[in-house]
């Protein structure tokens, strides 16, 4: 089965057809409760935004700063699992949602529920793609095999530490887009891009057409823009996940206002 | 069979357990400590060095120790200790950060991390830094310092700075998650020296080859002192490098039991142990598949242990394999054995084991106690107590004071 009508595929099918850029926000999945990500999906998907990354919560998440754990542990906490939130995901379809949306999971997870019935679920429950930060590409064949058997886009993930020849390779793997990882770091806010970031970008995009997006420390309109120079889409994690964080006693309503007048900030 | 239970299939792999899962960022600084582990391994220099180091600075060899009051005691097999209590900063774990100090400065980097539970890793790791002067950041959980308060201080006495962590649990796996996220930054200059065999490829094969000189050395003088190899070995296990050092040299001699020794804590029900090989199935955590203890989502479950260094919700993937293959045997120890076998060997034998050996000692006596006096068990006595004395004598005086009471009713 091939992906030609994933959502992730089409919507830079249509954004390259256009030359336009676009802005992938990642949120909390659960955070501060599914219903505010139900309402987030909702206002994401009137806001124009290219690719939804609905974070999976986990115990352990070595790539993720302290914004984006906290979050984890409280959407823990609160008793948020990857069956509940494939819920939002299947009721957000039902509804006409048509935002392409990929799951930022471990790959802990995935093994637990057994990487057949995941991609599965994750499929049947209306997801497109999955970013899987911990199962980098010599171990993940099995995944790939599923996730394209599934229709589902399995994005790979470059770092600055990652040698040339490597990028290639991973770039022929990654479906969807390649995301490309600004910081040898964790997740979290950032003043500025590092310098190389772009010269790397236009580097890898001279291999591929596959297209490429950047993350990890882009919290404001100027990298956003910075990004657009060389880059297909910009990720905006930490910073967005921080507002949730500062109105989490808020209506899902009110949090998801919140989040798509940063999301209309950081594409304006 | 032996060979197929001593080298890794795919290169990382013990049979299906193992692996490299980790962030795309770290791939590189694996893919070079590899490359630098074997460049060492053919190079009869490093050899040498790492020899002198372990002589001098850990003194080694460490002792074995025929404890024969405790033997007496128990009226079964004759008991031998081996004594890595012995051993400079107390532990074992010396014998592992020396081996990554030395591969460190062949990277040429110069700043060492370590996650640390009950702080002898964490010891262990500021020593070997202070003896080449690398700069260190030694991640601990904010419950292990209060738990573990003397080594935090002999660690800062040394020069290392002792980073507080208090997410999750304040606990091992937090410290380890703390040491992999400065990692994922500072990977360019810095050097990982994980404590146990646990982590992603080349990690597990690393430590326990450092900490094999632990087997290697028991098994000659087993054979120098008895005239024969022991009939049964038993070693705790948390992440399991003690055992791993200690059984991998044995593993071929297919005619001796091995033993590892969990921490059941209060109990075998979900979040009161932390015995992974004995409740858990496989599972990945911190970089390779083994087996783990979590929920049916796949989040790591909370654990317990009385001893810090035991108290992890995963085990070396080699152990997993051991397991599987069924060349060792895996078992628990409660808490409160644990406790009990403290106070035996120091009234029995004078020499007071770290909580995390006494799960070790525990089991080898229940063991011992089922076999005749021709039988040997050798314990890997993986370290002393000293650093445990204040939570001892506080969990003492809590097991006494409802005893007490139970006295005084019975007048």
């Amino acid at each position: 089965m091939g992906l030609e009508n994933n959502r992730i595929v089409k919507k830079f099918a249509a954004l390259r057809a256009a030359g336009k850029q676009t802005l992938l926000p990642f949120i909390t999945a659960g955070y501060p409760n599914l219903e505010t990500t139900a309402a987030v999906l909702r206002e994401l998907d009137g806001a124009g935004v290219g690719v939804c990354e609905l974070g999976i919560p986990f115990t352990d998440p070595v790539a993720d700063g302290p914004v984006i754990q906290a979050s984890f542990t409280a959407a823990l906490a609160a008793g948020v699992t990857t069956r509940g939130i494939f819920d939002v995901v299947r009721q957000f379809r039902r509804a006409g949602g048509e935002l392409p949306l990929a799951a930022m999971v471990s790959y802990s997870i995935i093994f637990r529920h057994g990487v057949e019935t995941f991609v599965n679920e994750a499929a049947e429950a209306g997801l497109d793609g999955l970013i899987v930060p911990d199962l980098p590409l010599d171990e993940s064949a099995e995944l790939e095999r599923f996730a394209a058997g599934g229709g589902l886009a399995l994005v790979l993930l470059i770092a600055p530490t990652t040698p040339a020849e490597r990028r290639l390779e991973i770039a022929r793997h990654s479906r969807g887009f390649i995301y490309y990882i600004s910081v040898a770091g964790i997740t979290g806010e950032r003043t500025a891009l590092p310098e190389q970031t772009l010269a790397a970008v236009a580097e890898l995009r001279r291999h591929t057409d596959t297209p490429v997006c950047v993350g990890f420390g882009i919290s404001n309109a100027t990298t956003v823009r910075e990004v657009w120079r060389a880059a297909d889409g910009a990720i905006v994690g930490s910073a967005i996940v921080k507002r949730m964080e500062e109105h989490a006693g808020a209506t899902p309503q009110e949090i998801a206002g919140v989040v798509g007048k940063f999301v209309r900030e950081l594409m304006a | 069979m032996t060979t197929q239970l001593q080298s890794p299939g795919r290169e990382g792999y013990f049979g299906p357990f193992g692996g490299q899962f980790v962030p795309e960022t770290l791939r590189a600084a694996l893919d070079q400590l590899t490359q630098e582990y074997h460049a060492a391994q053919a190079d009869p220099a490093f050899a040498k060095e790492f020899d002198r180091c372990l002589r001098e600075i850990a003194g080694r060899p460490s002792m074995l120790y025929y404890a024969g009051r405790l033997s007496e005691q128990v009226g079964g097999a004759r008991i031998y200790l081996k004594r890595e209590d012995l051993n400079h900063t107390g532990a074992h774990k010396i014998n592992n950060t020396l081996g990554q100090v030395l591969l460190c400065r062949r990277m040429g980097k110069k700043r060492v991390i370590a996650e640390t539970g009950a702080g002898q890793h964490g010891v262990a790791t500021a020593t070997a830094a202070a003896v080449f002067g690398l700069t260190c950041d030694v991640y601990m959980g904010a419950e292990d310092m209060r738990r573990q308060a003397l080594n935090v201080f002999r660690m800062e006495l040394m020069g290392a700075r002792v980073v507080r962590v208090d997410s999750g649990q304040r606990t091992l796996k937090d410290a380890t998650n703390e040491a992999m996220r400065d990692w994922m930054g500072s990977v360019a200059h810095t050097h990982y020296i994980i404590g146990s065999v646990v982590g992603p490829h080349p990690f597990p094969t690393i430590v326990r080859d450092f900490q094999s000189c632990i087997g290697r050395e028991a098994r000659s003088q087993m054979l120098q002192t008895a005239g024969r190899l022991p009939d049964v070995v038993v070693a705790c296990v948390g992440g399991g490098s003690n055992a791993a050092g200690m059984f991998s040299p044995f593993i071929a001699d297919k005619e001796v039991e091995l033993l590892g020794v969990e921490a059941g804590g209060t109990g075998l029900s979900f979040g009161r142990h932390a015995a992974s090989i004995s409740c858990g199935r496989p599972g990945i955590l911190h970089g390779s598949l083994s087996f783990v203890l979590q929920d049916e989502d796949g989040q790591t479950a909370p654990v317990h242990s009385i001893s810090a260094g035991l108290d992890y919700p995963g085990v070396g993937p080699e152990h997993a394999w051991w397991h599987q293959m069924h060349r060792v045997r895996y078992t628990t120890c409660d808490d409160a054995a644990a406790l009990q076998a403290v106070c035996t060997l120091s009234r029995a034998e004078g020499i007071i084991p770290a909580l995390e050996s006494a799960h070790a000692v525990s089991a080898a006596i229940q063991r011992a106690a089922e076999l005749s006096s021709d039988k040997i068990v050798l314990i890997c006595l993986s370290g002393r107590g000293d650093k445990d004395c204040n939570e001892i004598a506080d969990l003492l005086a809590k097991v006494a004071k409802p005893a007490g009471a139970t006295a005084k009713e019975g007048r």
